[in-house]
């Protein structure tokens, strides 16, 4: 709570409208009155804060951090990594990265889960991780399995991690999921298409990244991430270069 | 070509989808010895000074029914209007908290203290408060609210003062229902919607 400032209002364009047919769920949990818009309020420019004593040494290792170490999930190995910025590029230290998948068969380790691929003993799903001086994260973990789901007729969820996203100010919360580069299920997946405008979605996309691959070890893919900014005034701004 | 701007775009939203509880309540999920514990698994820790509350509600869709898998977050000052990280809050106050429906009831509790009213700008305050936000699988991006309370002046208040209607002003103020008891109820679509916010 240390970057006090007015947020820049959502630009509400880019996010997925709240009722979407072809998305059924959403039909009858999507309001239909209108947003009540207002400028933040000390309420939504501070926000939870955490620190480094919250981590584990394994919890941004989704391959490892279920068994502690002892063993390996299955799956093809990839290092997710990139930056957390805010609207202004500036980037967001020490924010917390929650991500969240489902094992390389496609199945969540979760009651309500019932796919027939098996869990695998050795993935739980989960991790986390801060941002560094430079906004970076990077997770290690498998390759998510493509799974089926009720909706329509034979609608599949492509390849996808799911994120969560801290920034300083409660207001800045946001949720979204990361899609791999080439899969071509994205088209066709409900959940993908409430984003209405597809260069909107391919932000969504990662890239594979081999600068970032290891040679017999991973590939790696890119996903940056960009939160609300905060309005700065020159003042501010003058202030930030000294 | 007119010139660029050098800022960027918010990355789009989607669904936090029916499995949120895996990332962000794993332990509540099932999915054991990731974490020693959830984040924001107490809004308060013992000793935090206030009146303890526990406000009790259900998030209903549009046919009536309430969500079992709905999670939500909660953020408030301390008693005396104070957020963590502000000079002077309540170290016993940790001011987020995570909370999830019952899968069983749909009935979600947080316990928690009053908040204080909150200096806004010109000397003017805002009434007590907590923000909340809200996911679920079919909420395409998450969704804003503000818990406030029947037995505080919320005469005043800049956001409540915004709403011309009556009982849609209603839908963000929780009910008392016994000492320290309160009731919020959220309905995401058709009659008596709660108002969600943008700011
Ligand atoms: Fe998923």
């Amino acid at each position: 709570m240390t970057d006090l400032g007015t947020l820049i209002p959502r630009n509400r364009e880019i996010h997925p409208p709240a009722y979407d047919v072809g998305y059924k769920t959403s039909v009858v949990r999507s309001p239909t009155q209108p947003l009540l818009s207002m400028e933040s309020t000390l309420t939504e420019e501070t926000g939870p804060m955490f620190g480094h004593s919250l981590l584990g040494p394994l919890d941004n290792n989704l391959i490892l951090n279920y068994t502690q170490g002892r063993a390996p999930a299955v799956g093809e190995r990839i290092l997710v990594h990139g930056r957390v910025l805010d609207e202004n590029n500036r980037p967001q230290k020490g924010v917390l990265v929650e991500a969240w998948q489902a094992n390389a068969g496609g199945r969540y380790r979760h009651k309500k889960d019932g796919y027939l691929a098996p869990l695998d003993p050795n993935f739980g799903g989960c991790g986390r991780a801060l941002t560094d001086e430079n906004g970076y994260y990077e997770f290690l973990t498998i390759r998510p399995g493509a799974y089926p789901w009720p909706n329509r007729g034979n609608d599949w969820r492509p390849m996808h991690i799911h994120f969560s996203i801290f920034g300083t100010g409660f207001g800045q919360r946001l949720i979204s999921q990361m899609y791999f580069e080439g899969d071509p299920l994205i088209r066709n997946c409900p959940i993908a298409a409430t984003i209405k405008n597809r260069s909107h979605l391919d932000r969504l996309v990662a890239p594979l990244d081999m600068s970032k691959s290891r040679p017999l070890d991973h590939l790696a893919y890119k996903f940056d991430i960009v939160l609300r900014g905060r309005r700065q005034t020159m003042f501010e701004n003058k202030m930030e270069g000294m | 070509m007119v010139q660029k701007l050098d800022t960027l775009e918010e990355t789009p939203s989607q669904t936090a989808g029916p499995y949120v509880h895996i990332g962000c309540i794993p332990t509540f999920a099932g999915v054991e010895g990731v974490y020693p514990e959830d984040l924001g698994k107490r809004a308060i820790e013992d000793g935090a000074k206030g009146e303890v509350i526990t406000i009790t509600g259900s998030v209903f869709d549009g046919t009536g029914w309430a969500l079992r898998d709905a999670m939500m977050e909660s953020w408030q000052p301390d008693a005396a209007g104070k957020f963590p990280g502000q000079k002077g809050a309540d170290p016993k106050v940790n001011g987020f908290c995570r909370f999830a429906a019952d899968g069983e009831t749909g009935e979600f509790t947080l316990k928690t203290v009053k908040p204080g009213k909150v200096p806004y700008r010109e000397g003017g305050h805002q009434a007590p408060h907590i923000a909340l936000w809200i996911t679920a699988r079919g909420i395409n991006t998450g969704l804003q609210t503000r818990i406030y309370f029947e037995d505080e002046d919320n005469e005043g208040d800049p956001l409540l003062s915004r709403i011309e209607q009556q009982h849609r002003r209603d839908t963000l103020i929780a009910k008392k229902t016994g000492e320290g008891q309160y009731r919020f109820d959220i309905r995401l679509q058709g009659e008596g919607e709660t108002v969600f916010l943008d700011l």
